[in-house]
């Protein structure tokens, strides 16, 4: 019956792995092999940063000694000191890359990022507040961070709430609540004594030295719920962006993929902060690069994560490496790399005409 | 029993009610058109009609059953719906965004079968895009990219579709270059079309089934030669008129009275 003016058309434009069984998945070339090599690039990368240090030891042998078939010495930097900081930032870079994705997508602007719209800050208050105000210790700081996150985000969420949330409501409540945890961030500062003060900056600052075990379990557990139902999520949040009715007039719950997507992004970074401290600009520019690399419209959520982990990694790399003696904290460098690239980002929107 | 009907609903946002007891049955394989002033509930309707909006009472059946109580992805395979505004994603081709109409037939594991493919190609084909399916949709002019989110909404695949207001922001060429699209769909595939136009003319012209709403209430409905009169002009739209038969179809069309000019204005 649509035998109207039927053309030989080609749809160049998708292209699916099918199965005999009916079952067919798409695929963009451009974006699965940007996704392979970016995992590539994570993997050497940790096993560069593994290697690096007061005792070098060379990626064969760090490859071997992960392999289980390593001198008993190397064993122990490996595997108790090394690994587990190369998993924090790895998981770290991740889950604040997705949800910075997340938000990005749902608020159409690259400024709706979750350490520009206030989580970050949120964190920051809920870790300070343990610091300097009950004296915690790692724990408590850590569960202090998630708390300030998810309160933030929940509170964000409400204030921009009008018969749904949308992207420039998000993003202006979220900037106005940002400023206000940062004036309370810095109150908590000037009533820490110095010992506190010093350890909240620190903090701030987003750091991985010393991260072991007991980060990554949390961060682990949290990435294996939230990972694949973000993922799972990915096609209707792709409706999304392109209008609320549009989305509807599909049949893509619109309230109840917001609120999933939205509640995952906020315990991504709630969680991350609470294991590496608010690291800067991650969650901004990972998705923002990933989108130009693989050239593909749409939240391009498995991209922006490994581009997340893998900035996040050369960044730790470059503050342990690059400055000597030195050690800088990996939030400095991706601070001033997101920053420069937040500039470029503004220099361009403005030619395009956008802001 | 029609397959899309709304039973005395009332519609409003918020606490602004905008029609109240509002009964309107969609004729199978009719192509309806809504028309009305500003602001007396046509868009509103529609957006009822396709389960955006919630009746505060009443109810909207499909097929019999409650809209608002099927599931979504179900509604979606049988009744499109074209917005008012659409954003087209930053980036995307002309094949892209028509391939997501094909997401309410789509699942986590069969993201992308052949029939899509070919029914993308089609829905692209019948609406004229087809040679611009690797273009940016950003580059397209305004009746170009309007006929692209007509193919998506195709691609959807609904025995029933509804439009709202697909003509505005066009220029005079591509308004009729729509509506003959419209037509055209409705005649050769049988589709159900329900749209919301500004242009009493058009309307007039194009339309099988006319409804004339004011302030939330139906004035008038039927085929647009019984509906359009001198009469029922003034009682919609407050204005006084002639009402002759347009020489190109010989549907009603409504010439509005001009202005009376006073002798001193003339000098």
């Amino acid at each position: 019956m649509m035998a109207v003016r039927v053309m030989a058309v080609r749809v160049k434009a998708v292209k699916a792995i099918r199965t005999p069984g009916g079952l067919s998945v798409r695929v963009d070339p451009r974006a699965a092999a940007v996704v392979l090599l970016l995992a590539a690039a994570v993997l050497a990368a940790g096993v560069v940063l593994i290697g690096s240090g007061d005792f070098p030891i060379s990626p064969g042998e760090v490859i071997a000694t992960l392999l289980g078939n390593g001198a008993p010495a190397q064993e122990f930097i490996v595997k108790d000191l090394r690994l587990p900081r190369v998993l924090v930032g790895l998981l770290v870079g991740a889950s604040l890359a997705l949800s910075g994705a997340i938000f990005q997508s749902i608020s159409r602007n690259p400024l709706g990022s979750p350490d520009v719209i206030g989580f970050g800050q949120g964190a920051t208050v809920g870790a300070l507040s343990a610091i300097v105000l009950f004296d915690g210790g790692a724990v408590a700081v850590a569960g202090g961070a998630v708390v300030g996150g998810v309160v933030t985000g929940v509170a964000v969420y409400l204030l921009a709430w009008k018969r749904g949330v949308h992207g420039y409501r998000l993003v202006l409540v979220g900037i106005g609540v940002a400023a206000m945890l940062t004036a309370a961030n810095h109150y908590l500062l000037t009533r820490a004594s110095l010992v506190d003060a010093g350890r909240a900056t620190l903090w701030m600052t987003g750091s991985l030295d010393g991260r072991d075990w007991a980060q990554v379990w949390p961060l682990l557990g949290m990435c294996a719920v939230l990972v694949p139902l973000v993922l799972m999520y990915g096609r209707p949040l792709r409706m999304l962006e392109m209008g609320d009715d549009a989305a509807y007039a599909l049949g893509v719950p619109v309230e109840r993929t917001r609120m999933v997507l939205m509640g995952s992004g906020v315990v991504l970074v709630a969680v991350a902060t609470a294991a590496a401290g608010p690291i800067a600009f991650v969650a901004l520019s990972a998705p923002q690069l990933a989108r130009r690399v693989t050239r593909s419209p749409g939240p391009n959520l498995a991209a922006a994560a490994v581009m997340g982990a893998a900035l996040l990694l050369i960044a730790d790399w470059v503050a342990t490496t690059a400055f000597g003696e030195r050690q800088l904290p990996v939030g400095v460098v991706s601070g001033v790399l997101g920053g420069c690239y937040l500039l470029w980002l503004l220099v361009t929107e403005r030619k395009a005409g956008r802001i | 029993m029609q397959r899309l009907t709304a039973e005395s609903v009332t519609l409003g946002y918020d606490r602004r009610v905008i029609a109240e007891n509002l009964s309107v049955d969609i004729p199978d394989n009719s192509f309806t058109v809504i028309v009305g002033p500003n602001a007396c509930g046509k868009s509103t309707l529609l957006r009822a009609l396709s389960r955006m909006l919630k009746p505060a009472q009443g109810r909207v059946l499909l097929d019999g059953q409650v809209i608002h109580l099927l599931p979504a992805k179900k509604v979606a395979r049988t009744l499109g719906l074209l917005p008012q505004s659409s954003i087209a994603p930053d980036g995307i081709t002309v094949a892209d965004l028509v391939a997501r109409g094909r997401y309410p037939h789509q699942g986590l594991l069969r993201q992308w079968s052949p029939e899509d493919e070919r029914i993308v190609e089609e829905s692209m084909a019948a609406t004229g895009v087809g040679e611009l399916a690797e273009r940016y949709v950003d580059e397209l002019s305004g009746g170009q990219r309007q006929r692209v989110w007509i193919a998506m909404a195709l691609a959807q695949q609904t025995p029933l579709l509804l439009l709202d207001e697909p003509t505005t922001f066009l220029d005079i060429q591509h308004q009729l270059e729509v509506l003959d699209l419209c037509a055209e769909l409705h005649e050769t595939q049988g589709r159900t079309l329900v749209a919301v136009l500004h242009d009493l003319n058009q309307a007039a012209r194009y339309a099988t089934h006319l409804i004339a709403l004011r302030d939330g209430q139906v004035v008038a409905e039927g085929p647009p030669a019984d509906v359009v009169t001198a009469d029922l002009v003034e009682r919609v739209f407050g204005v006084k008129s002639q009402v002759i038969d347009d020489p190109e179809s010989g549907t009603p069309l409504v010439v509005p009275a001009a202005r009376r000019r006073s002798a001193t204005a003339v000098s």
